[in-house]
């Protein structure tokens, strides 16, 4: 797609002069490599606990204070950003995977399979997901990898409507017809005509679920029925940070920060290539 | 029109019951049985536990009987709490959950749709751009952070509102109410900004300008009715949200409802307790997402045709 790109550098050039979008794309990009760089950025370990270093506020030698365990915060929200974006990235992984293959099979097909898979689409719509995570996670322990894969498995819904509605406007373009008449076969149709031309959604949609899935993560995890100790992500930093925020208040202010200035960079960053790749779709 | 509630409400019932199939079984799936935390108990207590909880019989007759309950709303016995059955709680903690989330509601829609409704009859001047710009951090605000910030501030550091409880002192239902409103009041106020502006550029509004209508009553009369549609269909998906929220609202405020009985159960694995809240709150949902289409199909007609 190399040369016949000039798409994707107008939209380029659209997100470039966007600022709010350039901000948010800078901020992710600093957090993804202090997130990736986090054990030789860290000024301290992340688990160690130092009790007479206990809940100190923030000074010179910790950034950001400790806290009621002595364990240096700005680490600790270093390490959390991993686990954060971690589930951020796989879970929307997940929710692409099951999305766009279902969205493509029914636009596709069409018909009463379409019908079908629509109307399965619609019925789990209405259905409470935040309560069948719990009861999973409940049920089968509360390990990350079925964290990952509930979070995923629930937010798949709107981007197979989205890849559906896409599919069905390029089927019934002509270069598919023509390439229909010749004979390409289901696969190929898929790789060299369908799948490019979705792609801008998709990538539009993912960078606007992964702040959902993060806000769902750690909305289980302040709970406390999301990721377990001794790993740690902002859902529970935030958690730790309620319950002792009375005396210690910055155990609660800096992860809440940091949370919501990620929300707020995905986002801006998501709307601001959505405007740049299709100014037609919905803000839903 | 009735023809059409009529079919939403037969789609409705069949959904509840595989709902509530799907999660029984999830909930037997569950490795190992409810009274294993305990400590060691001879073969014969065990033996006379699990014909008490009804759980010796083959798993399709438990099925048969716990369904055959349900129907009639009996919900089972508490798994952790002897003597005390899952229907009581739901009943003790329901009232509560449902007063917290109509006061949210309130807040949500008086603020949000207000706002709405003036940034775009105000467009592209400031009492658009302030108020969509606090919508904005009402979004990405998430309400577990909200709430201890708004108790941090008014309850620790100004010290003017009570900061847990409900029902027992004065005051003590502002902060919950508010804290689980806040999303929903950015979100409405964002929705009915963008169905307004859509709604003032229609015809009919032009036509009721060009007779001379004072502006007030155009908005009024004509423009509220289309412009909060949207509103409306949000509604009903929200009561989903405001569930969720309740659980961290009730955990963070230590209200006795029911979004907090359902986080406890969750902690204790009192597995009956979050089968019967679960099927509880799923039929719930998906009551006000009949209730909510069914609104939209009344202030709607060409959505009426559609259907």
């Amino acid at each position: 797609m190399s040369q016949g790109s000039s798409l994707w550098s107008d939209a380029w050039r659209r997100l470039l002069a966007n600022k709010a979008a350039v901000a948010g794309g800078i901020i992710l990009l600093l957090l993804i490599f202090l997130a990736i760089f986090a054990p030789w950025i860290a000024p301290h370990s992340y688990a160690y606990q130092n009790l007479e270093l206990g809940a100190q506020p923030p000074s010179r030698d910790f950034l950001l204070g400790t806290d009621t365990l002595g364990r240096d915060l700005f680490s600790r929200i270093l390490y959390g950003a991993r686990v954060s974006l971690l589930v951020g990235f796989v879970a929307t992984g997940v929710a692409l995977v099951i999305g766009v293959s279902w969205g493509i099979i029914a636009g596709y097909f069409g018909g009463r399979v379409d019908s079908v898979m629509m109307r399965i689409v619609d019925v789990l719509y209405g259905l409470p997901f935040i309560i069948f995570i719990i009861l999973l996670m409940v049920i089968f322990g509360r390990n990350i990898w079925l964290l990952f894969a509930a979070i995923g498995a629930v937010e798949w819904l709107t981007m197979a409507r989205i890849v559906r509605g896409q599919v069905l406007t390029i089927k019934n373009q002509e270069y598919v017809l023509a390439a229909q008449a010749m004979g390409v076969t289901n696969m190929q149709m898929f790789r060299k005509h369908i799948f490019p031309n979705i792609l801008g959604p998709i990538a539009v949609y993912a960078t606007l679920t992964i702040p959902q899935v993060m806000l769902l993560e750690a909305f289980l995890s302040f709970l406390g029925l999301g990721i377990q100790p001794p790993m740690s992500s902002w859902g529970t930093l935030i958690r730790y940070g309620v319950e002792s925020m009375e005396e210690y208040s910055w155990l609660l202010i800096y992860p809440g920060l940091t949370f919501t200035i990620t929300l707020f960079a995905l986002n801006f960053f998501g709307d601001g290539l959505r405007d740049a790749l299709d100014p037609k779709i919905s803000s839903d | 029109m009735l023809q059409v509630i009529l079919k939403r409400i037969a789609i409705a019932i069949p959904v509840i019951l595989v709902v509530a199939s799907l999660t029984f079984f999830l909930v037997r799936m569950a490795p190992g049985g409810p009274f294993d935390a305990e400590k060691v108990v001879p073969p014969q207590v065990m033996k006379n536990l699990n014909a008490v909880y009804n759980l010796d019989a083959p798993l399709i007759i438990q099925y048969r009987d716990y369904m055959f309950n349900l129907i009639q709303g009996d919900f089972g016995p508490s798994f952790r709490y002897p003597g005390r059955s899952v229907t009581e709680m739901i009943f003790t903690g329901l009232p509560v959950t449902f007063e917290l989330a109509f006061y949210a509601i309130i807040v949500a829609m008086v603020i949000g749709s207000l706002a709405g409704v003036i940034a775009a009859v105000k467009r592209n001047t400031l009492l658009d751009y302030i108020p969509m710009t606090i919508a904005m951090i009402g979004i990405c605000m998430p309400t577990f952070l909200l709430g201890p910030l708004l108790v941090l501030y008014f309850g620790i550091h100004l010290e003017v509102l009570p900061v847990s409880g409900w029902d027992s002192l004065a005051g003590d239902k502002i902060l919950p109410s508010i804290t689980l409103g806040a999303a929903y009041a950015a979100y409405i106020a964002r929705l009915s900004r963008g169905g307004m502006l859509e709604t003032l550029s229609q015809d009919y509004i032009r036509t009721a300008r060009a007779k001379g209508l004072p502006e007030y009553k155009v908005i009024i009369n004509h423009a509220l009715q289309g412009g909060l549609v949207p509103v409306v269909s949000f509604l009903g998906p929200a009561v989903a949200g405001l569930i969720g929220g309740s659980f961290v609202v009730e955990t963070i405020f230590q209200i006795p409802g029911l979004g907090r009985f359902y986080v406890e159960a969750a902690f204790n694995r009192d597995y009956t307790m979050i089968l019967g809240t679960t099927i509880f709150f799923s039929t719930l949902i998906i009551f006000f997402n009949l209730l909510s289409d069914i609104a939209v199909l009344l202030m709607n007609p060409r959505a009426r045709s559609e259907a």
